[in-house]
């Protein structure tokens, strides 16, 4: 085991993947010379050569068609678009263009790409530079959404989404870049659609996505503390989600919190709250809570910007008062 | 006969694939008529002898990339009529088995890579294909196929420039039809040539051809292709033609001024063509056999069409994964 940062396990997966195969790909603005604005791409370039590590113009239409007219012709193709919010700009591409192409032509193309971005707040870059958006990806059929809360996971996921025979879009987390954690040696691969249960305790379930889930373990640390067992659940992937796991982890206390950084509305939470309500209705002993950011646009300012995304004390005290 | 640098045998084939554009169209105006393909369609009356002359240049192996007005560019690649009528009709014998219908033809065995219906889109994704074949040192080039009103969206232009930058194998062709949807292009465009001239921008060489000249067409295709395979990099290439059709099937085209579509319609592709044949040398007879065996051809896929079965209801959850079905939980 090595100790690696959470950006360190990004070039680390993508190496691994371009090492064993030479039709992966990388494309993106700012990620060979200067490997990348996070440094999540740094050695690429060096390692690999120019014609398999490209820096693009600012083109994020161009940058997601164009892994996507490779993938379609032979090459395993991983695009970076540097914040999530600019999916905004090649949103078309993903939603109406990747999402779609298979099931349109009845199977006769293949898209495995990896659209991979920075995610989530955390950076006082205001409310464009700062979005969770897995949950607008999440509601595209066609679209695989991983997102990682630890360098294992990044390493692991990245690379079995590299293998995956479908477009999947990985979210990164900015606010954990700098963390460290244990990564396998050798070649690591995870399996998509996998939730891991962190913690296992007895009296209510929290489950986190993310940066999120760092804070549901801080929050549940200090509600063992007042006596609260929590069960956390880090979900990894949004599609394919690991209902099974849910459901068996939510059944065994009766009592589910969902941890969200992005904001209320049809957030991912949402879905998984009415596949709970829907199979899991007599487990539970109390209703579903979930935790969000309010249904707005993120703030910049430090005090701001805390105090919008769910906090370990916004956790700890909502489960505390609603868990009883 | 006379002879130059188009033989025989090529000469005959881009007749031969603007007839089957024509009849094929036109076949599937009537079928609308009778209600038996539904939604919307876009024809390209009028543009033959752009998907002719291009299509009759490439090699099997290259890639069409076109936009939802791909009926003409999916049948010169040589995808089978009756799987085009079929999915247009919404048949089980449909190219895509009526998932698509006639804004998304796609035919991958026939070099087809899609027909893609948000204007612009498909220009970056011929670009990637374009990008991949460079990567893999295959020789293939990327034509991608578009309209007038393609020119004035952001996609063109982020697309142009990555395939400049990057010198990639694909050719751009707008087929300028004088409209953008309802609306005359000159009126919503800073220049007069919606491609070519924008063409410098990029630092590509500014070329306009006579679309509604099959032979013209073909030899830009030659040229652009081989400079494309031979490493030279990308060309923009502006088709002048004109539509004698409505933009879809809802548009009775009323926009139109008096007169134009009469003057256009004396420069009918085909018209044109068949002249330049016969005054080459080509038989009468050869032409007019080869007019019917197109026109039994339409018939016999008209037919197969209608008999084929509507598409199983099991397909509605095929396909989104390659896995080749939809779940997205365990």
């Amino acid at each position: 085991m090595a100790e690696l940062t959470y950006r360190e396990a990004v070039a680390a997966g993508i190496a691994q993947e371009m090492e064993r195969d030479e039709r992966v790909v990388f494309l993106g603005e700012d990620v060979a010379a200067a490997g990348g604005v996070f440094k999540t791409t740094v050695g690429l370039l060096e390692k690999f050569g120019p014609c398999r590590v490209r820096d693009t113009p600012i083109s994020e239409q161009a940058i997601v068609g164009a892994a996507m007219g490779a993938a379609m012709t032979g090459l395993r193709p991983i695009a970076e678009i540097m914040f999530s919010d600019f999916f905004g700009v090649s949103w078309d591409m993903i939603a109406n263009e990747i999402a779609k192409a298979r099931y349109m032509c009845a199977g006769q193309l293949a898209l495995p790409l990896v659209i991979r971005t920075a995610n989530g707040s955390g950076s006082r870059f205001g409310a464009q530079h700062s979005q969770s958006v897995e949950n607008w990806v999440m509601a595209v059929p066609g679209l695989k959404v991983v997102a990682p809360s630890n360098p294992a996971d990044v390493k692991g996921l990245l690379a079995a989404a590299v293998r995956d025979p479908d477009p999947v879009i990985f979210f990164e987390h900015k606010g954990l870049y700098a963390t460290k954690g244990e990564v396998p040696d050798g070649e690591h691969v995870d399996r998509l659609g996998t939730a891991k249960v962190l913690r296992q305790g007895s009296d209510v379930t929290i489950v986190a996505l993310a940066a999120m889930v760092p804070r549901a373990l801080q929050a549940a640390q200090r509600l063992e503390k007042e006596g609260i067992s929590a069960t956390v659940v880090d979900l990894r992937s949004l599609v394919p989600l690991d209902t099974k796991t849910l459901l068996v982890e939510t059944k065994k206390t009766g009592r589910l919190y969902t941890v969200e950084e992005n904001p209320r509305l049809c957030g991912w939470g949402a879905e998984i709250a009415s596949i709970v309500a829907e199979e899991a209705f007599y487990d539970l002993d109390g209703p579903i809570v979930r935790i969000t950011t309010p249904h707005v646009p993120l703030p910049a300012a430090d005090e701001l910007e805390d105090n919008t995304v769910p906090t370990v004390e916004r956790i700890v005290e909502t489960v505390r008062r609603t868990a009883g | 006969m006379a002879s130059d640098d188009i033989d025989r045998s090529t000469r005959l084939a881009l007749y031969r694939s603007q007839i089957e554009i024509r009849l094929l169209e036109k076949r599937a105006y009537e079928l609308f008529l009778q209600n038996l393909i539904k939604g919307t369609s876009h024809l390209s009356l009028g543009q033959e002898a752009v998907a002719a002359g291009f299509a009759v240049a490439m090699r099997p192996d290259d890639y069409t990339y076109c936009t939802y007005r791909g009926h003409s560019h999916t049948l010169a690649r040589g995808a089978p009529m009756l799987g085009v009528l079929g999915e247009l009709m919404g048949r089980r014998c449909g190219l895509m088995g009526g998932k698509g219908g006639s804004m998304h033809l796609t035919s991958v065995a026939h070099g087809v890579m899609g027909s893609y219906a948000i204007v612009g889109a498909h220009l970056p994704v011929a670009a990637g294909a374009a990008w991949s074949a460079q990567l893999r040192g295959s020789g293939q080039v990327s034509l991608c196929f578009f309209g007038d009103g393609t020119c004035n969206i952001g996609a063109f232009h982020e697309a142009l420039n990555f395939a400049a930058v990057w010198k990639l194998p694909v050719i751009f062709v707008c087929e300028n039809n004088q409209y953008m949807e309802y609306t005359p292009i000159r009126s919503v465009t800073a220049v007069e040539h919606p491609a070519a001239d924008r063409a410098a921008a990029y630092g590509l060489e500014r070329i306009v051809v006579d679309g509604n000249d099959a032979d013209a067409v073909y030899r830009k295709a030659r040229e652009s292709i081989d400079k494309a395979r031979g490493g030279g990099g990308p060309s923009l290439i502006e088709a002048m033609t004109y539509r004698t059709s409505g933009h879809s099937r809802a548009d009775p085209a009323k926009y139109r001024p008096p007169g134009e579509l009469e003057e256009w319609t004396k420069r009918d592709p085909i018209a044109l063509y068949r002249a330049r044949l016969l005054e080459l040398g080509f038989e009468e007879s050869e032409l007019r056999a080869m007019d019917s065996a197109v026109q039994r051809a339409v018939d016999e896929a008209t037919e197969g069409a209608k008999a084929s079965p509507t598409p199983p209801l099991e397909v509605i959850d095929k396909d989104v994964w390659a896995d080749g079905g939809s779940s997205w939980r365990n």
